[in-house]
């Protein structure tokens, strides 16, 4: 499914957040948004996702403005992944990922064996079935994230929003979290995205996105749009790209370091 | 620890749920046997099935009722003081007990799960406040017997109203965090102006049935009762059941709720409809009775879990069975009654601090 965001602004009381931001994500796109703290990615997709009403602009999918989409069929097109935070009640696994199939479960109804059994199928395709009856308060950050991502993946989506997926996890678990999140594109699915490393832009993402002073200030392919004047401007702070060759040596990498030109030649004049 | 708790794969529920329904007809029938006057369980079984088939025979059509009369004869074996003392003075109360700890106990359980946070208690929006006052008012201003239920009634559920209302126009803040406020700014005025009633009634006469009444008691429960507050108790009840899987997608967060295509609005609302008719209807012919909303759906969590699938139901049973228990023992303690409000916290507080100490850190909240 596509989704397209056409000249979205939105403010908070006369505190403009988003002005005028346009993007496109296809089927097989993974879309990271990068930009500075405060810069409104989180209001970004908030809009995108309908719990912010935008100001002015359209978030449209598939063509039909999400706005004219009930909040349940919205469900069924595009799913959300929150940053994971310690949840206040200890569901387990299951239950937790349960609770993705509600458009299917009526009033007065409780989940059946036929949605347990959707439930544990996409637990198993995330390798973590045998966490099923396991705590959601139990289990490590990553486990969770992986509960939240099977309960977006069973509403059955092809668009999938994800809020910085990758904060609160170790460097292992960031990694294979993005991995995760390439191979649904390659799949099929289109996924938008936020980190706060343009390391993992490179790695993973098919198209970038930066935010700055609530406007897109750069959109396209990684390699072609995140200079290092970009990230410069975006972080405030110097960094040189290197082109180093991958693992497997089929491909050249970039990978960012931080300290730019002034600290280099700080160094060199002394 | 206790093991099974840390390994919920081996849980069976369905035995746990049939022990719950066993402790709580158990506690049902024995408590009919408690008391001064002594009922044998045979008569006792005999005066419960007659009375059953009697009030069942009057809504049959008249041509159908002698038939039916006839079908099911129970001898009158019984004394009609053993009568008297089951059907009128035991069956109100136990019947109320019943009612109103799975009315507390409901309540309790889906606040907490409404306001993500299991330490709150069916008070938080003002129910129990608003009522309390409304029967401080009704007594103040002898309304009379069913007046003064009336009134509390009206104000638990007017608190309540007036605080959502309120909470619903702020802009500024996360709605649950309004609605807390509000409740909160609510529960405290009414309290106040508790105070002030109690503060300008007649000390002889109307100050001490008040203090009374705040206590919280089931001893004057009649007949009436049953009717005035078992119809919106029901009524909450059958509609939390119904909620009850849906309840969970409350306690994960209003825009994770949306993002799964669910009317988290709609759905709060009727949540919290249900929430202030139970705590209203109850204490509007009970008194204050505290406790158990918060202590009762806390151990139904270390037994049950933490899906409203199986807490709402397991909650109300086991407050029905709780608030049964501690009522025996209020008319039971001493030969005048002990008010129920004073026992549940006697009971629920130091339960409450061994949950406390007897949980590990992360399984519990």
């Amino acid at each position: 499914m596509h989704i397209n965001v056409h000249g979205l602004s939105f403010s908070y009381g006369t505190r403009r957040v988003l002005h005028d931001v346009s993007f496109s994500a296809a089927p097989g796109e993974l879309v990271s948004v990068l930009g500075p703290n405060g810069a409104g990615k989180s209001t970004m997709f908030r809009c995108i996702m309908g719990f912010l009403k935008a100001g002015e602009g359209q978030i449209l999918i598939d063509g039909a403005d999400i706005n004219s989409i009930g909040r349940r069929a919205l469900a069924e097109r595009m799913a959300y992944v929150p940053q994971t935070a310690t949840p206040v009640f200890n569901h387990t696994v299951l239950e937790t990922v349960l609770m993705g199939l509600s458009g299917h479960i009526g009033f007065g109804r409780a989940p059946k064996a036929a949605h347990a059994a959707a439930a544990l199928e996409t637990l198993d395709n995330l390798g973590i079935a045998h966490l099923k009856d396991r705590g959601c308060m139990e289990i490590s950050g990553g486990e969770r994230q992986l509960a939240f991502l099977a309960r977006a993946l069973v509403q059955n989506a092809r668009i999938l929003i994800m809020d910085e997926p990758t904060a609160n996890l170790d460097y292992g678990r960031q990694h294979s979290a993005l991995e995760r999140a390439r191979a649904l594109a390659a799949s099929g699915y289109t996924i938008v995205t936020s980190t706060h490393n343009p390391e993992h832009a490179f790695l993973y993402a098919t198209k970038v996105l930066a935010l700055y002073g609530s406007r897109i200030v750069a959109d396209g392919k990684p390699s072609e749009v995140l200079t290092e004047e970009l990230i410069e401007k975006l972080y405030g702070i110097g960094v040189r790209l290197h082109d180093v060759p991958s693992n497997d040596g089929s491909k050249t990498v970039r990978i960012c370091l931080p300290g730019g030109a002034t600290a280099y030649n700080g160094v060199r004049g002394a | 620890m206790n093991d099974t708790v840390l390994q919920p794969d081996k849980k069976s529920y369905g035995a746990r749920f049939a022990a719950l329904a066993l402790v709580l007809i158990f506690v049902f029938f024995v408590s009919f046997m408690l008391g001064r006057y002594p009922v044998n369980p045979a008569d006792l079984v005999k005066i419960l099935l007659s009375h059953l088939i009697s009030e069942a025979s009057r809504i049959l059509p008249d041509a159908l009722r002698d038939a039916f009369l006839n079908t099911f004869i129970i001898e009158r074996t019984w004394e009609s003081a053993a009568e008297t003392v089951t059907l009128n003075v035991r069956l109100p109360r136990i019947a109320a007990a019943a009612g109103i700890g799975a009315a507390l106990s409901a309540a309790g359980a889906a606040y907490q799960g409404m306001f993500r946070n299991p330490l709150v208690s069916p008070d938080i929006l003002g129910a129990s406040s608003g009522a309390g006052f409304g029967a401080a008012f009704g007594i103040l201003a002898r309304f009379g017997y069913l007046g003064i239920s009336v009134s509390a009634f009206l104000f638990g559920i007017g608190a309540v109203l007036t605080a959502y209302a309120i909470s619903g126009r702020s802009r500024r803040m996360s709605s649950i965090l309004a609605m807390v406020l509000t409740g909160m700014m609510i529960s405290s005025l009414f309290s106040a102006a508790t105070s002030f009633i109690k503060l300008i009634a007649d000390t002889d006469e109307i100050l001490p049935v008040i203090t009374y009444w705040l206590m919280g008691s089931l001893a004057s429960i009649r007949n009436s009762d049953i009717f005035f507050a078992g119809i919106p108790i029901a009524a909450g009840l059958i509609i939390l059941w119904l909620l009850r899987w849906r309840i969970n997608l409350l306690t994960v967060g209003d825009e994770e709720a949306k993002s799964m295509g669910v009317d988290i609005v709609r759905l709060r609302t009727v949540v919290i409809l249900c929430a202030t008719l139970l705590t209203a209807a109850s204490v509007s012919v009970s008194g204050m009775i505290g406790w158990v909303g918060l202590v009762i759906p806390h151990c139904c969590r270390m037994i049950f879990g933490h899906d409203y699938n199986r807490l709402m139901p397991a909650s109300m049973m086991f407050g029905a069975a709780f608030l049964i228990v501690v009522d025996d023992a209020a008319r039971l303690i001493s030969a005048s009654e002990v008010p129920i409000g004073i026992l549940t916290a006697f009971v629920g507080a130091p339960v409450f601090v061994y949950l406390i100490l007897s949980r590990g850190s992360e399984n519990a909240y």
